[in-house]
């Protein structure tokens, strides 16, 4: 390889000074560069992601699980760092899980939206996260709850995330409206998610769909093949 | 009075924010964009149309630093009515769209700002052209300035091949009012402009009459 590289011409451009054997993205922070989405619906939430793992331009991992389960019924959509939000759920989870033995019932999703908000907000300066937490509980039934970076916490029938989410919030607009029944949640969800993986160059593989009531947590996964498809594509 | 600083947008750069898009429908185009122009974190107008005509049936959409974009807009105006003397007959949108990639690609260091040319003539019909950075293509519809990030998905969903006249007008007015609700440096009013081979027609939507979402 160093003999390839010195005999490389030179078109005015710099010739890296770094080994030629050690590619960049090893020294690129990774993230979940994302597209991430939460819909509520009468009865329980949908949530969706995409599924690329970015350390620069290398994908490190094309079919990433950005959906964590943090209790039974609340899950939470992860963007922003990998590491970063990674830790930040393990920490909530605990505390969750933790907090609903003491109560002996099942924790509100409330509850651990404030809990990330909590970590998110004292650890602004250090962490990159944004997340989603959406779940359903008995007291308020489908809740979704936006942390965006910085440590904000506000609830919203419907929110995106991630580096994606800029292009498909004029669809999302357009698109929802109060009172929509779960399928056409999951539809709505996918379909955002597919035209948002069309434009960002960081969110890409498949999406994975789960939907949470009182029944329990339904998972599903859409390939690439099956993407919903628009005129322009 | 002592010690009263400068207020901060006479020394920012003015910049139009901005929202613009062309759409081609079969025997014309239309145009629209937002009505904002902002120095920072001020409105310096908030009813600019930035619509700009370079010829009788062509014309263009501002979006980036105003100035920029103003004065390619006059530079291809002048130019194409000497150009259209020359011929002795009306310029194709073709030519017009080359006049500012020429100009974007041979000071594009310099210039920071992108037109979309768009218009009808007798040999194409309508078109639409990008000029961004000083590339040239022509494209069904394109979209254009800060505001556009927030839309791509709704056009990439919406739009579809073969549209009316009043359907193209109705997609512009429904993208134009999504952009302006997200975007910070997008408000106002609308502009509209189509062009057919009758004519051209100019249009203003007041910010009270723009469609409104589920969260309004």
């Amino acid at each position: 390889m160093a003999a390839a590289a010195s005999m490389m011409p030179i078109f005015g451009q710099q010739i890296s000074a770094r080994s030629d054997l050690v590619p960049d993205w090893t020294r690129e922070e990774v993230s979940t560069g994302t597209t991430i989405m939460a819909v509520e619906y009468d009865g329980g939430v949908v949530i969706g992601a995409d599924s690329r793992t970015t350390t620069g331009a290398y994908i490190a991992n094309r079919v990433t699980d950005k959906l964590t389960r943090i209790h039974d019924k609340i899950y939470c959509c992860r963007s922003g760092s990998a590491a970063d939000t990674q830790a930040i759920a393990e920490v909530v989870s605990y505390q969750l899980g933790f907090h609903s033995i003491e109560l002996e019932e099942p924790p509100l999703v409330e509850t651990a939206a404030n809990l990330f908000r909590a970590s998110c907000y004292r650890y602004r300066e250090e962490l990159m996260a944004g997340i989603l937490v959406a779940g359903w509980d008995r007291r308020k039934g489908g809740q979704v709850y936006c942390v965006p970076i910085g440590g904000m916490l506000v609830r919203q029938p419907v929110a995106v995330g991630g580096s994606g989410s800029t292009y498909v919030y004029g669809f999302m607009d357009s698109n929802y409206k109060a009172g929509l029944n779960k399928e056409q949640c999951l539809e709505l969800t996918a379909s955002a998610l597919s035209l948002a993986m069309e434009r960002d160059g960081s969110s890409g593989g498949v999406i994975r769909l789960a939907s949470i009531s009182e029944e329990g947590v339904e998972r599903r996964v859409i390939l690439g093949n099956q993407l919903p498809k628009f005129s322009t594509h | 009075m002592l010690g009263e600083a400068e207020p901060q947008w006479l020394t920012e750069e003015v910049k139009t924010g901005t929202t613009i898009i062309a759409i081609e429908f079969n025997g014309g185009v239309v145009l629209g964009s937002d009505s904002r122009v902002s120095a920072g974190q001020s409105v310096v107008n908030r009813v600019m149309n930035k619509l700009s005509p370079l010829h009788d049936k062509i014309y263009c959409a501002l979006s980036g630093s105003a100035a920029d974009a103003q004065t390619i807009a006059e530079m291809v105006n002048y130019q194409l009515d000497v150009h259209s003397m020359e011929i002795g007959e009306d310029p194709q949108v073709r030519s017009a769209a080359t006049l500012v990639k020429n100009i974007s690609y041979k000071y594009k260091e310099e210039l920071s700002a992108h037109l979309i040319v768009a218009g009808w003539d007798r040999r194409e019909g309508g078109q639409v052209f990008a000029t961004l950075k000083g590339l040239l293509t022509r494209q069904p519809f394109a979209v254009g300035g800060s505001g556009s990030s927030y839309v791509y998905g709704f056009v990439d969903a919406e739009y579809r091949k073969g549209m009316n006249k009043k359907d193209c007008q109705q997609f512009v007015v429904n993208t134009l009012s999504l952009a302006m609700n997200r975007d910070g440096s997008s408000g106002g009013v609308a502009y509209l402009v189509t062009i057919d081979e009758h004519g051209t027609e100019e249009d203003v939507i007041l910010g009270n009459d723009l469609p409104t979402f589920f969260d309004q």
